[in-house]
């Protein structure tokens, strides 16, 4: 019986109104930032090769990225196509949200002998930028260490051809470093966590 | 009571107009649910969520991240999940076997506290706030429903559980999947193969034309004699359209040939041939038929499809039904207006519907929608190309934002690292399934 009755309420609430959604807010940090971890990972801990990690990203360099993406000024594939989605403001929630996100630390293989290397190379060459170890962004720099070693070999890939613009206090070190050198600077960079 | 719950169900399904036999490869078919309460709802409030896919798992992962306070009951029919993305790749032989689209769910138990009910549902009471499953019903708060899609098998004359297995859809990854892949392998050199697409709307609109570049490149390395017919509902290719036809013409000419405007009604199983609306038939040595397609049938069962009897209407900013109240459907089933039936728009939607969800129960203003959808489809053995947008709504509808997104540039200058991209795209996107 019990069954019966609900039956018919079935029928009585077809076409109910839509609850809440008049009163809807503007997209929360949240909001904006769960629908990249599609392709960045949860909170933006990447597990996929050649996608980077955004967690504890500092703002201004998610900002910045965002913003180079939607110019042009930063060579991509989808990510110019999405950033032209956002405004500015929808930077800086996603911006902050990513500084929020705890350090994705990764296990990964790299050689020791060349990340050893890249340790002496990084504290003579980049350490200033990059505090302590790639681990701590600062301003506009991102965090380096723990990326997929893959995702950096292929941004070091975009430098060299020119077709990323470099920052010149980082071209005037990278340029005079050799192909060796810099491929152990991010096997160095690879294995910090 | 027993009595009760069986002719429950059945009104359920006739009121429907609900087919209830032989849609399915996988799973049972829906039977009779038991009607003792096997999970009694503590003090806690509930989520249960129909579906542990690319929207179940993601839905039950984001409302215990966002409140642990909620009870979260995750319902899936099997005990682990085989992605369709990527199963083309499997099909044209570029990954060796199923593992790497293959996720459980035991980390989403330890990790977020979700709680796993492997049973197939086979009812929903709205009003009583139950779902019916094959092990027992239970109490729901709020319900996420993300089954996916079946079959409109009423409109493939002749394609029933029998002919699947001799023309497989393989539109449901698993089983199917490998049985197409081993048709092909078995398949003579200088054998046809034919493929049948469904009118839009149905999962995955690139997926088709996806598979053709995979078959056509297994064709063209391993059986170069063969050819593949691709008989397509649609007037036209119904996705990246310019980039897939280039992709065809630089490639597979001499395998591939699309055939737009073919509607196939009709499939003679025994004869393993398809036939276009009642007059042509087009035989096959492999015949790959794709049905047209609806929301799970469980969706249409529990009366949330709308006035097309296929998809269900949802409020775009919570994705709660526009039928019954405390009901929310994501995925494919849904209508998410510009949003296309895809892995990562169900995804997407989850997260949007999970964060509204939370703020419903918690008495909070909802939050307006911002989605995502990538998809990447593979054309040769290294090379993809792309599709991607933001998503926001507007007037009551969700639309794309104006001048952003788009497709890959067609001179295919970046395919090679869009092939790339796309590896780390479905790692990301089952790990954040599965972890
Ligand atoms: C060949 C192919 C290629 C594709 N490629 C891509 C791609 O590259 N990128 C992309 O984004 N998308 C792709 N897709 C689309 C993608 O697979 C779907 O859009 C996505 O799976 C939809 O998610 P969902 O949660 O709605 O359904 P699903 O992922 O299918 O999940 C539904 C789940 O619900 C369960 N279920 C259903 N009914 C019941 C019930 N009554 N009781 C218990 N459990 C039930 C099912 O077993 C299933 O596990 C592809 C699809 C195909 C077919």
């Amino acid at each position: 019986m019990k069954m019966k009755k609900s039956l018919v309420s079935w029928a009585l609430v077809a076409g109910c109104t839509f609850s809440g959604a008049a009163m809807a807010a503007p997209p929360t940090p949240e909001m904006l930032s769960y629908a990249c971890a599609g392709c960045h990972g949860t909170n933006g801990s990447s597990a996929g090769l050649s996608m980077p990690s955004l967690a504890s990203q500092s703002k201004s360099a998610i900002v910045d990225a965002m913003k180079k993406f939607k110019s042009g000024d930063r060579p991509s594939t989808v990510m110019g196509r999405l950033a032209k989605g956002y405004s500015d403001a929808d930077f800086d929630a996603m911006g902050n949200f990513y500084s929020k996100q705890k350090f994705h630390p990764t296990t990964q293989m790299v050689d020791a002998a060349k990340a050893k290397k890249g340790a002496d190379l990084e504290d003579a060459n980049c350490s200033r930028c990059h505090i302590d170890q790639g681990k701590d962004g600062k301003d506009d720099t991102p965090v380096m260490a723990s990326q997929w070693l893959d995702y950096l070999k292929m941004q070091a890939e975009l430098y060299d051809s020119g077709k990323r613009k470099m920052p010149k206090d980082m071209a005037d070190k990278w340029n005079k470093l050799s192909k060796e050198d810099r491929e152990a600077l991010l096997h160095f960079y690879a294995s910090q966590k | 009571m027993t009595l009760d719950r069986r002719s429950f169900i059945k009104l359920v399904g006739s009121a429907s107009g609900l087919a209830l036999a032989g849609c399915a490869t996988q799973g049972p078919a829906v039977s009779a649910g038991s009607a003792a309460d096997i999970m009694p709802k503590g003090s806690a409030r509930r989520v249960v969520v129909v579906g542990g896919g690319y929207g179940g798992a993601i839905a039950a992962k984001y409302v215990r991240m966002l409140d642990k306070s909620i009870e979260v009951v995750m319902i899936e029919r099997n005990d682990h999940f085989v992605s369709c993305p990527f199963s083309n790749l499997y099909i044209g032989g570029l990954i060796k076997d199923l593992d790497p689209l293959t996720i459980r769910y035991d980390k989403l138990t330890a990790n977020h506290g979700v709680k796993v009910l492997q049973a197939e549902v086979t009812a929903v009471d709205p009003a009583a706030k139950t779902v019916v499953t094959t092990k027992g019903t239970l109490k729901y708060d709020r319900l996420i429903m993300s089954p996916g899609i079946d079959f409109r098998l009423e409109e493939m004359k002749g394609y029933d559980a029998a002919a699947m297995d001799l023309m497989p859809h393989a539109w449901k990854a698993g089983p199917q999947t490998v049985l197409l892949r081993k048709q092909l392998e078995a398949m003579k050199d200088g054998g046809t193969v034919v493929m049948s697409v469904p009118l839009a709307p149905y999962r995955c609109p690139p997926g088709p034309y996806e598979r053709a570049n995979m078959i056509s490149l297994y064709l063209k390395q391993h059986k170069p004699k063969s050819k593949l017919i691709m008989l397509d509902a649609n007037p036209d290719v119904s996705s990246k359209g310019a980039l897939f036809k280039k992709g065809w013409k630089d490639n597979y000419a001499n395998i591939f040939e699309y055939r737009g405007a073919k509607k196939v009604t009709e499939v003679d199983a025994k004869n393993r041939s398809v036939i276009i609306e009642g007059i042509d038939e087009v035989k096959g040595d492999v015949v790959n038929v794709i049905p047209p397609q609806r929301a799970g049938r469980i969706a249409v069962a529990a009366g949330l499809v709308g006035d097309d009897k296929n998809w269900c209407p949802v409020n775009p900013t919570t994705f709660e039904s526009a039928k019954h109240k405390d009901i929310h459907v994501i995925g494919d089933a849904c209508i998410a207006g510009a949003m296309p039936k895809s892995g990562y728009s169900a995804n997407s939607e989850a997260k949007i519907c999970a964060q509204n969800v939370v703020a419903l129960m918690n008495g909070k203003p909802t939050t307006d929608m911002s989605g995502i959808n990538v998809c990447y489809s593979y054309v040769t053995a290294d090379q993809a190309i792309s599709v991607a947008a933001v998503y926001t709504v507007k007037d009551g509808k969700i639309v794309g934002v104006p001048n952003s997104g788009g497709v890959s540039p067609i001179d295919y200058s970046q395919a090679k690292s869009e092939a790339i991209y796309a590896h780390s795209w479905l790692k990301n996107i089952l790990t954040e399934m599965s972890t």
